[in-house]
């Protein structure tokens, strides 16, 4: 079917503002001729489009990335205090001087130059891959963009337990930066990681990360987006899970104008389970959307989603949640939870949760709430002296704590509350 | 201590009156309750005093050692020495007891210019009083009164009470829900901290509290008001004829 005219003007605008990355090996190549190939028959996103009902697309679709003034901080990253192997983008371009070498036990890293060069290389049964098949039932044309266009990124191997984990972080310096960082991870049978994530990247920053778990093998993420109010984001996130296997991702966001976190998961193998979730802060001019599409495509599997999310000053958030369980996906656990805290009555929140279930022998469940904070806790505590700022931020945190606990090392989740605490207070300030 | 005067309430959303001129001193050192039939004004007034929303105060006033508290936050009431124990203490999931009380503690050190108490000295200190209560250190960790009986609820209100150490405490009909073991376990609690300088304000529909917490005064409530006063004989006359009489005579 042809694209309307203005889609496909916009299409071609947004794709000659960008130059294709440096020539790599013929497979490198191919992936980003076909992933051009998509972008131009899917056309990029309109806001009349239903997946973008809620979350208007347009500045993260024009050719040029709307200024974003740097956000000035005295915060220490994230994830500073963790041993972890780390690698550093600026505006979306690695930084060999403040990253650690590239070398880890278990795990092979390098940078997705060096290996889109290669011609035999493993990433080539990933590189657009995952993204590809995250494409159906939905378009998902800003992750096609970014297989066709990224120029860099890193591409990690797991062939064993890693030693430590790998932080990515992201760092913002320039007003109109238009990142776009492609990352693959490939974890071997049994095999055993955790990716950390932190920082704003952009003004502009358009990021796939896919992940291919083989049986028995487990992958952990955790992410911070943090308090760069004017930065756009579109993230994807895609993993493909053997039998056996683990995917757990969380993920933190304050502030940002527009941030868009989509997690496209397929579960292929038997007694596989994953775990996605989120929770933000917003406060003020913010839209945060988290977009989740998982599809069981095997026995005896288990998924959890668990969305939280406090808004205030007329900050807006989206969920659009869909758990789709195949024929043969019998013994389907399936849970997905959203939820917002409105502080005010300026604020948002929509919610689209979806089941389409074709096996008959499931358990799926799934709820949203929205709702304001909780007048008789507010006064119990404010009537043992807490000031009512402090006793909200206290209703925040425990409304939070849910999403937060999904983080299962216990050290990373401590972090995650304290990051969350120091965020809170600084707005009481 | 606790001075109302001519107080009158009305509910803010439904343009009803509930107080309608009360007048109670309570001394330092005192414990005064009052009884009274359901819908008298009983909660109202501890509500009003602890500064809940949806009251308006359209006469009358309130002081705490001389201090006008109506114009206060609830918080600031709080800091200055007032403490209400609810009738229906609020679970709040995801907060924990013990952060709760940290921070309640903290707050009202800051409030009168004190440094924080060390997380060493608070633990050591609410591990004593929660002994005291019976409460084992499982109810500190959980979520506040979530999951908790009623009993272990009225405990945690004495609990707060006893880590707050304030001035003025109002007891809302902190028997109800009780079994008469659970009664007499707060009644304990409550009776250690009575001691000069302290004032309770003790409210209750029935008399059994009182044969644990011995009150010096006892107000008779009724339809907004305070209608008779007397020693703890009232609290027993009360007990024997029902509020009946007593409404009939005053009116």
């Amino acid at each position: 079917m042809a694209l309307p005219q203005a889609k496909q003007d916009a299409t071609e605008a947004r794709l000659a503002a960008v130059s294709r990355p440096a020539k790599g090996a013929a497979w490198a190549e191919t992936a980003r001729d076909v992933a051009l190939a998509r972008v131009r028959s899917m056309g990029l996103p309109h806001r009349r489009d239903e997946y973008w009902k809620f979350t208007t697309p347009d500045s993260l679709v024009q050719s040029e990335a709307p200024t974003a003034a740097v956000h000035v901080s005295d915060e220490t990253n994230t994830f500073d205090d963790v041993d972890k192997l780390q690698i550093v983008f600026v505006d979306g371009v690695f930084d060999a001087a403040a990253s650690d070498e590239l070398t880890l036990e278990g795990v092979k890293v390098e940078r997705l130059v060096d290996a889109v060069k290669t011609d035999i290389h493993w990433a080539k049964d990933v590189y657009g891959v995952l993204e590809e098949r995250g494409q159906d039932p939905v378009a998902r044309p800003l992750a096609a963009l970014n297989t066709a266009l990224a120029s860099d990124g890193v591409v990690i191997h797991v062939t064993g337990k890693a030693s430590k984990p790998i932080n990515l972080v992201y760092h913002h310096t320039s007003d109109s930066s238009d990142a776009i960082l492609h990352h693959v991870v490939k974890l071997d049978k049994g095999a055993d990681l955790t990716v950390l994530e932190n920082g704003p990247a952009a003004a502009r920053f358009n990021k796939v990360m896919e992940v291919d778990v083989a049986d028995g093998a487990a992958f952990h993420h955790v992410r911070t987006q943090g308090r760069d109010h004017e930065r756009r984001a579109v993230t994807h996130l895609f993993a493909r899970l053997g039998e056996e296997s683990t995917f757990k991702s969380f993920t933190l966001t304050a502030n940002g104008v527009l941030t868009r976190n989509e997690c496209i998961l397929e579960l292929t193998g038997d007694n596989a389970a994953a775990h996605v979730a989120g929770a933000c802060v917003g406060d003020g001019d913010f839209l945060h959307d988290d977009t989740v599409f998982i599809t069981h495509d095997a026995v005896n599997c288990e998924s959890r989603q668990v969305f939280k999310k406090v808004l205030r000053n007329g900050a807006r958030g989206v969920f659009q949640g869909k758990i789709l369980v195949k024929p043969d996906a019998q013994k389907t656990d399936g849970y997905q939870i959203s939820q917002s805290l409105l502080l005010d009555g300026d604020s948002e929140f929509n919610a689209k949760p979806e089941l389409e279930i074709y096996a008959d022998d499931v358990a799926c469940s799934h709820g949203s709430t929205t709702g304001a904070i909780d007048e008789e806790g507010l006064f119990y505590l404010r009537a043992r002296g807490v000031p009512e700022d402090i006793a909200t931020n206290l209703m925040t945190l425990a409304f939070l704590a849910e999403a937060v606990e999904e983080i299962e090392d216990e050290s990373l989740r401590n972090i995650i509350v304290s990051r969350l605490e120091g965020w809170l207070d600084r707005r009481l300030g | 201590m606790l001075e109302i005067k001519n107080l009158h309430v009305d509910l803010e959303e439904e343009e009803k009156t509930i107080l309608k001129g009360v007048d109670l001193t309570v001394e330092a050192g005192k414990v005064h309750a009052i009884m009274g039939p359901n819908g008298s004004g009983k909660s109202t007034l501890s509500y009003v005093l602890s500064g809940k929303d949806g009251y308006e105060v359209t006469d009358g006033s309130a002081t705490l050692d001389g201090v006008d508290i109506l114009d206060m936050e609830p918080e600031e009431r709080a800091a200055a020495g007032l403490f209400l124990a609810f009738q229906y203490p609020v679970e709040i999931p995801g907060v924990g007891n013990m952060t709760f009380m940290r921070t309640a503690v903290n707050s009202q050190r800051k409030a009168k210019g004190l440094d924080e108490m060390s997380a060493a000295d608070f633990l050591k200190l609410i591990r004593e009083k929660a002994k005291e209560l019976k409460m084992d250190s499982d109810m500190l960790k959980r979520p506040v009164n979530v999951g908790f009986s009623g009993g272990e609820k009225k405990r945690n209100e004495i609990l707060q009470m006893a880590m707050l150490e304030p001035k003025m405490c109002i007891l809302d009909e902190t028997d109800s829900g009780l079994d008469v073991d659970a009664m007499k376990l707060v009644a304990d609690g409550v009776n250690a901290l009575r001691q000069e300088g302290r004032g309770f304000l003790v409210i209750t529909h029935y008399q059994r509290l009182l044969d644990h917490i011995k009150p010096d005064v006892v107000h008779i409530m009724s339809n907004g008001r305070i209608i008779k006063t007397g020693g703890p004989e009232l609290a027993l006359e009360v007990e024997k004829n029902g509020y009946g009489d007593l409404i009939e005579e005053v009116a």
